[in-house]
């Protein structure tokens, strides 16, 4: 039975140029273990941190096991459920204003030599400087509330997107550019079915990056000045040895920026399906 | 060479030369290139590798400019001939992220063709250039061949008097070319169209020309032009035929002269 299904699946589908599914067969399970792989791993960890804080007598409030830090994630779910709501909406705000300011400056320097000479060297400099040493003078500038958590995401989440976006904008073909002129193509044309188009897998790297660096910001935020977010539950349960509770908070907020990630990779996947065919047929290509 | 009517002569370039600077030297690519085509000839040139082809086409389609010559298009010595003149570049250029079909249309919607419309006449071709069934492919799932002739398509929408061809087949094997040397010879007496091919195949050249240029090795000047009057229509069958021989030695020594490696 097995047999005669995958003869007529090997069947060459000549009109669409289909691969047969062996392949896809194969894909599949390697789809498997991409996600099983991880899982595992984790579990084997935390497997390994329960057996060794159990054996070796830690106290909790040291390290607490797994096993406590799951039960704090379910009995006090209602007051993380409300400071992860607090945070995450610092930075999705932050993380939004750093996508819109990202690429229009990234336009601005990949299109204007006096825009990249005299806004560039500060986009870099932005990021030279320890954010953790800007977070409290912001809380003497602007005050506490969300606006400086949303101020220090931003600024740590657009470097990535500003940096990806203009070397996409400026890495195009000049053989493509001048196909395009060819046919009488202005600046604007190229621009805009050419190099925004090119650009947007680069663009995609650089959100993806700053949505996943965007959560450590939120978090720095907190930490200098808060009444309330993920980072602000911490620095209270730290001194009242709430250790289970930290890491309950710590567990979230990983699960944030692994979610958040891997939202902007189905959204590229999405928007940008030719990348991904292409990814695809290399990989299957080197095989 | 022959002297032809003015009025029907397409292009004609006299004295064409053009010079490159790399580190602060000057290096002559084109050296003064004679070269004409009148309505709806097919026109070839061959040289060495590296001698200038792909600069020529270049300077005829508008994206160089020569420092010394001139470039009569069309009767008149325009300036603007950027989006006057056909061009299939060498390499196929389909943009990843369109659809075969909307490549195909990139020309007719840069010069402003609505969409629609312009999607209208590029299925209706579909058929002809051998990728029906493929429309809403991305270039990558295409064969090299498939690539080839939509990038062709793209160029032939535009819908240009002259057309410039940069090794369409250089990057073909063997057999993939000589079908596609053949579909060419059995479209072009329906297009009309004035068209330059650069090759460095001798045989394909002899096959599908009016006349035949041979360029020296760099810089580039035409060393030989050929007639080609053998009869049309065409077919691959004559590629043993004795004149066809004939022409082929004729040309094949004469670029053999220039034995360089580019
Ligand atoms: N923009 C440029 N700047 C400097 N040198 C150039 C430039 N474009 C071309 N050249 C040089 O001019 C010479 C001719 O190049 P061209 O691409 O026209 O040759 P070709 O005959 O088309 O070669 P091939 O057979 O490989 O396609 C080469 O030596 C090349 O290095
Ligand atoms: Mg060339």
């Amino acid at each position: 039975m097995g047999l005669m299904v995958e003869a007529k699946q090997a069947r060459p589908d000549g009109v669409t140029g289909v691969r047969p599914s062996p392949t896809l067969w194969k894909l599949d399970l390697s789809a498997a273990l991409w996600w099983g792989l991880p899982a595992l791993i984790v579990a084997t960890l935390f497997g390994l941190w329960e057996a060794w804080v159990r054996l070796a007598n830690v106290a909790e409030w040291l390290l607490p096991p797994p096993s406590a830090i799951f039960e704090e994630l379910g009995s006090s779910r209602g007051l993380l459920w409300t400071h992860t709501l607090v945070t995450l909406q610092e930075v999705l705000i932050g993380f939004s204003l750093a996508l819109g300011a990202g690429i229009i400056l990234a336009v601005g320097i990949a299109f204007s030599r006096v825009v990249q000479r005299s806004l560039y060297p500060f986009v870099i400099a932005s990021q030279t400087i320890p954010i953790i040493a800007i977070a409290p003078l912001l809380l003497i500038w602007v005050g506490y509330g969300t606006t400086p958590k949303v101020i220090v995401v931003a600024l740590i989440s657009f470097f990535p997107i500003v940096v990806n976006m203009v070397d996409g904008l400026k890495s195009v073909d000049a053989d493509m550019v001048n196909m395009m002129r060819t046919f009488g193509a202005s600046r604007w044309q190229v621009f805009t079915k050419l190099q925004v188009p090119s650009s947007l897998p680069y663009l995609f790297t650089g959100v993806k990056i700053g949505v996943a660096v965007s959560v450590i910001g939120a978090v720095i935020g907190e930490w200098v000045g808060a009444s309330e977010g993920l980072g602000y539950l911490m620095t209270r349960s730290i001194p009242q040895f709430q250790t289970e509770r930290v890491f309950a908070a710590l567990f979230i907020l990983s699960a944030m920026g692994i979610s958040l990630f891997l939202l902007a990779a189905v959204i590229e996947r999405l928007a940008l399906p030719w990348h991904h065919t292409n990814k695809v047929r290399r990989v299957m290509g080197e095989s | 060479m022959a002297v032809t009517d003015a009025t029907s002569v397409k292009l004609r370039l006299q004295g064409l030369y053009k010079s490159f600077t790399v580190d602060g030297r000057e290096v002559p690519v084109l050296d003064g290139v004679d070269l004409y085509a009148a309505e709806g000839e097919f026109v070839s040139v061959i040289g060495p590798s590296g001698c200038g082809k792909t600069t020529l086409l270049n300077c005829v389609a508008g994206l160089d400019e020569p420092n010394a010559g001139a470039i009569e298009l069309k009767g008149s010595t325009t300036e603007r001939r950027l989006g006057a003149v056909g061009y299939m570049p060498q390499k196929d250029l389909l943009l990843p992220w369109r659809s075969v079909l909307d490549n195909a249309i990139i020309g007719l919607e840069l010069m402003g063709q609505p969409r629609a419309e312009a999607r209208r006449r590029a299925l209706s071709l579909m058929e002809t250039f051998g990728l029906a069934g493929f429309e809403g492919q991305y270039p990558s799932a295409l064969s090299g061949g498939m690539r080839q002739r939509a990038a062709f398509l793209r160029t032939l929408l535009a819908d240009q008097e002259v057309v410039l061809l940069d090794e369409p087949f250089g990057a073909l094997d063997a057999l993939t070319r000589s079908q596609m040397q053949e579909w060419l010879l059995g479209l072009w007496g329906d297009l009309g169209k004035t068209i330059v091919l650069i090759t460095h195949d001798v045989e394909e050249a002899v096959l599908l020309s009016d006349r035949v240029y041979v360029l020296t090795a760099r810089p580039a000047r035409v060393k030989l032009v050929v007639d080609v009057d053998l009869p049309r229509p065409r077919h691959y069958r004559m590629v043993t035929d004795e004149a066809f021989v004939h022409l082929k030695a004729t040309l094949l020594a004469s670029l053999r002269e220039e034995g360089t490696w580019g």
